[in-house]
């Protein structure tokens, strides 16, 4: 068989070319030109570097974890701050970097006083050094912002815009404007990039969190010195946060600007979610922290084959195709239907969808297959036909449990070798009549394909709250 | 009670019988509690005679309160930490986890429950009370056995006052004398009953009820008598030379490995046998020293009733099987045991028939008959108003109350000898019964 032909995954993002749609984004990843050298062997297309600009000094330490059900970082927060490194060591760095690796993107982030001159001055230093394109920090949400920097210029959308403006007077190369999250309506500011003349926009910088607190110290994380502040949130746990905002600044024609996707990105297929709603490139942070620049390598090798087994020759094929399906709420059928359908073969019998449904839900699915048909018939109905679910683990404890011994229970030896069935007793019955398709058991459940929603006919054509409410814009969903 | 410290493992048997399955850590707890589903209304809690909530002791260890983690699970079991040690966990918790119908192993009920217990233990907090009330009413626990443990323990904490008789110098019945070394350490034991010291039971050793008088005088003495004398001593093989001092049968032979500091066996050694204690006793032998330990069993492996996961642990570690061997004589050199004479066995129609002329001889100079314990009918003939059927007490399995309702009844002599968690199980229903009983009657 003839070698493949994969898909291409080079960019061209504002103008900024990039062979593949993976940047580093500004972070310590980023920090040195050795680093994003390294980075650009294990396979990045592109690096922002971490930002160039004001003075700083670090604290120790400053980062803290959120850990889930054993698994580390599935949030990630700091507390640093943008680059502790002379501005000429960085700007040396960027041009021996371009010498070396002309091909790949490298951006230098920017962050400096809020005067003309001060942005004027660094945009020159920055383009000299070779940079591909700036990208200005208005997003960092700790320490720059105290000092009227970072976020204290993203969350003022006319700061951002002057700014912005300011740069673009003696800007060459393409600007990008990255934003921060906490603000009320992320628009706001990428509106005003925009309005400023950036060529494009990052979204999202990290958000405001406190990851936890010591409950033997009581001091929230990270600890520095016995006290703590807010740091920038971000990793898996941020991405469905970012994944919203890219499509608000995507379905906003005063906004729409190319937007290169950040937030938990840290496999290809949070990659692809990214760029189907509309992002030209993906920064990655957390995940390159915490495994290393290696990962970038499934998330070429993942996307371009995801990529073949949809008929994708670019990335361009599929960027901001998910776009015109995020709507309003109002423009939502009210007249889809589905059901949950639990699959006897594969339930374990661990009964999670019954409670869930019972305490979390509608009160629709039941243990009584033996008790009652299997088939939805005269049992159906109200809820009180049925015992609540404490009754069933009460007749459990009441029940005498013994250890099975074969010479005194006159029983054959069972050994316990599989298969092992389900007992019909411990599969649970799903409810159709009053199923309202919420997805919750199919949520819970640990088996894969075991509930499936499955979509029932309705009667009646399709109906939005938009159309039965006879508002006027009803016709004209929002469109990308 | 004797201060368990001069019990201290032998430093050759703390060698040689090193745990079987080593206590998880922390970070290890952590990550099995969190494998856990969380199923409602679990098949591992309905499976445990004493219905430990799994799920709930599961979920605590992976919020990290241990101690709530503990006390939830001494709330249905007072002996939960041996339980986490000797119960068949493979037929009980952890073979009915669901996540064997999900092509995985299933969730390590057993070493968390160890987990919680140990770090229960190591914090030396004392076993709760359940009432603050003091109860004036008088229950006699015969035995100190598992089953009398429970049931002493369930109603102390419920306020009442409780003794506890044993014929022997040490409590725990089979959980001090009789459990693999490499499973449950006679101190861990030990330590485990101090707890129900503490709360208030009182403990008289070496004390023999056995005549009429005896009892008349405990009846007068105590609202309630409960019986948890567990089964008497090991069958006897019944053949010629059986006498000899080097013929010990399985269960003293542990006895006296697991508390003496002179372990010893022979270099070719023989178990008559093929349940749990006849493996216990030739992995002991085994670890102690014996160069062959054979097992004879005179009908074949199906219908052995060790448990599988027993046979396997013999087989790993040398254990020989001879199926479908019949021991017939004892043959002695003066104080040097020789030889186990046998004869092949047949099936016929599945019942094992001997064949004639087929006698062998097995070198053995150590010979452990494991053929199970006998009743103690006669000693239970004399308990006033119950009548033993089949070498059993009768009593309500809900209840354990016998025909003379001034007696209650839990343990191996009323299920006829099954598991340390089946006597627990029992004695703490009995417990719950007769505090009812009681407080109905005082009411």
């Amino acid at each position: 068989m003839p070698k493949q032909k994969l898909p291409s995954l080079a960019v061209n993002f504002a103008g900024i070319k990039s062979p593949y749609p993976f940047w580093l984004a500004s972070a310590p990843p980023t920090n040195t030109g050795e680093m994003i050298m390294r980075a650009f062997d294990a396979g990045w297309g592109g690096a922002v570097w971490k930002t160039i600009g004001a003075q700083v000094t670090n604290v120790s330490s400053r980062y803290s974890s959120v850990d889930l059900n054993g698994q580390r970082m599935m949030g990630f927060n700091n507390i640093e701050l943008i680059s502790d490194r002379p501005a000429e060591v960085n700007l040396r760095e960027i041009t021996e970097v371009k010498k070396r690796y002309p091909n790949n993107a490298v951006i230098a982030s920017l962050m400096v006083e809020s005067t003309r001159d001060a942005w004027h001055d660094i945009v020159h230093r920055a383009e000299d050094a070779g940079a591909d394109g700036l990208e200005l920090n208005f997003g960092c949400p700790h320490g720059m912002s105290e000092r009227g920097m970072g976020s204290a210029v993203g969350q003022v959308p006319e700061y951002a815009e002057r700014i912005t403006a300011w740069v673009k007077e003696a800007a060459r190369t393409p600007v990008i404007v990255k934003l921060t999250p906490n603000i009320s309506d992320i628009r706001m500011p990428a509106r005003a990039a925009k309005r400023a003349g950036a060529d494009a926009v990052s979204a999202i910088n990290t958000i405001n969190s406190i990851t936890g607190i010591d409950l033997n110290t009581l001091t929230p994380r990270p600890d520095v010195g016995g006290k703590s502040t807010h740091g920038g949130y971000c990793g898996p746990a941020v991405k469905p946060i970012a994944l919203n905002m890219v499509s608000q600044i995507a379905n906003d024609p005063e906004s729409q600007l190319p937007i290169s996707g950040i937030g938990g990105v840290a496999t290809w297929q949070d990659a692809a979610e990214f760029i189907l709603l509309g992002c030209g490139t993906v920064q990655v942070c957390t995940a390159a922290m915490h495994y290393g620049y290696r990962i970038v390598e499934d998330m070429a090798d993942g996307l371009q084959r995801w990529m073949l087994a949809k008929g994708f020759h670019s990335i361009e094929d599929f960027r901001g195709l998910s776009l015109p399906r995020v709507t309003e709420w109002k423009h939502l059928d009210l007249n889809f239907k589905i059901v949950a359908h639990i699959d006897e073969q594969k339930c374990i019998g661990c009964d999670l969808c019954h409670i869930a449904c019972w305490d979390g839900a509608h009160q629709c699915i039941h243990m009584d297959r033996v008790s009652g048909p299997v088939t939805s018939g005269p049992i159906d109905g109200h809820v009180d036909l049925h015992p609540i679910p404490a009754a069933y683990e009460a007749a459990s404890k009441s029940a005498i449990a013994v250890t099975p011994i074969p010479k005194l229970d006159g029983s054959a030896k069972s050994g316990n070798h599989g298969p092992f069935a389900t007992p019909l007793a411990r599969i649970p019955r799903v409810d159709e009549t009053e199923c309202v398709g919420c997805n919750l058991c199919s949520c819970v459940c640990p088996v894969e394909s075991c509930i499936t929603m499955v979509q029932i006919p309705s009667n009646q054509p399709p109906e939005t709250w938009a159309q039965r409410t006879g508002e006027k814009d009803c016709t004209a969903p929002n469109k990308a | 009670m004797p201060n368990p410290s001069h019990l201290e493992q032998h430093p050759e048997v703390a060698q040689r019988f090193a745990d079987l399955h080593p206590p998880l850590s922390r970070q290890a707890a952590l990550v099995e509690a969190n494998r856990c589903l969380n199923c409602f209304d679990a098949p591992c809690t309905a499976a445990c005679p004493t219905h430990i909530d799994v799920p709930r002791f599961i979920k605590k260890i992976s919020s990290g309160n241990l101690a709530g983690s503990a006390l939830s699970i001494l709330d249905a079991n007072i002996l939960a930490a041996s339980c986490s040690r000797v119960c068949p966990v493979s037929v009980l918790c952890e073979g009915a986890c669901v996540l064997h119908r999900y092509n995985e192993q299933p969730i390590e009920i057993g070493l968390l429950q160890r987990h919680a217990m140990e770090t229960f233990h190591a914090s030396g907090a004392p076993l709760p009370m359940k009432s603050d009330v003091a109860h004036p009413q008088r229950i006699a626990c015969i035995g100190a056995g598992p089953a009398s443990l429970a049931c002493a323990a369930e109603l102390r904490q419920r306020g009442y006052s409780v003794t506890v008789y044993e014929s022997r110098a040490l409590p725990g019945g089979l959980n001090t004398y009789g459990v693999a070394e490499y499973k449950l350490r006679t101190a861990d034991s030990l330590h485990e009953i101090d707890l129900i010291r503490n709360l208030g039971v009182e403990f008289h050793f070496g004390v023999n009820i056995s005549t009429d008088a005896d009892f008349i005088a405990l009846e007068s003495q105590y609202d309630i008598i409960f019986l948890g004398v567990g089964l008497g001593s090991m069958h006897k093989l019944k053949i010629p030379g059986e006498s000899h001092p080097s013929v010990i049968d399985a269960l003293k032979f542990i006895e006296t490995y697991k508390t003496t500091n002179a372990p010893v066996t022979g270099r070719h050694v023989v178990v008559v046998g093929a349940g749990n204690t006849a493996i216990d006793a030739a992995l002991a032998a085994k670890r102690i020293g014996a160069e062959v330990v054979t097992i004879v069993y005179r009908r074949t492996e199906p219908n052995m009733s060790a448990f599988d996961f027993e046979f396997d642990h013999a087989k790993r570690e040398g254990i020989h099987f001879m199926w479908l061997t019949q021991p017939i004589a004892v043959h002695a050199d003066g104080d040097n045991l020789r030889s186990l004479e046998c004869l092949r066995v047949a099936l016929v129609d599945g019942k094992p028939e001997t064949v004639l002329g087929s006698n062998f001889f097995l070198k053995c100079d150590m010979l452990i008959p494991a053929i199970g314990q006998s009743p103690l009918v006669d000693w239970l003939s004399q308990c006033r108003g119950i009548v033993p059927d089949s070498g059993r007490v009768p009593a309500d399995p809900v209840t354990g109350r016998t025909a003379n309702p001034k007696y209650y009844a839990a343990g191996d002599c009323v299920n006829g000898g099954r598991e340390v968690v089946d006597a627990v199980a029992g004695g703490k229903r009995a417990g719950i019964a007769i505090a009812a009983a009681l407080e109905s009657a005082h009411a």
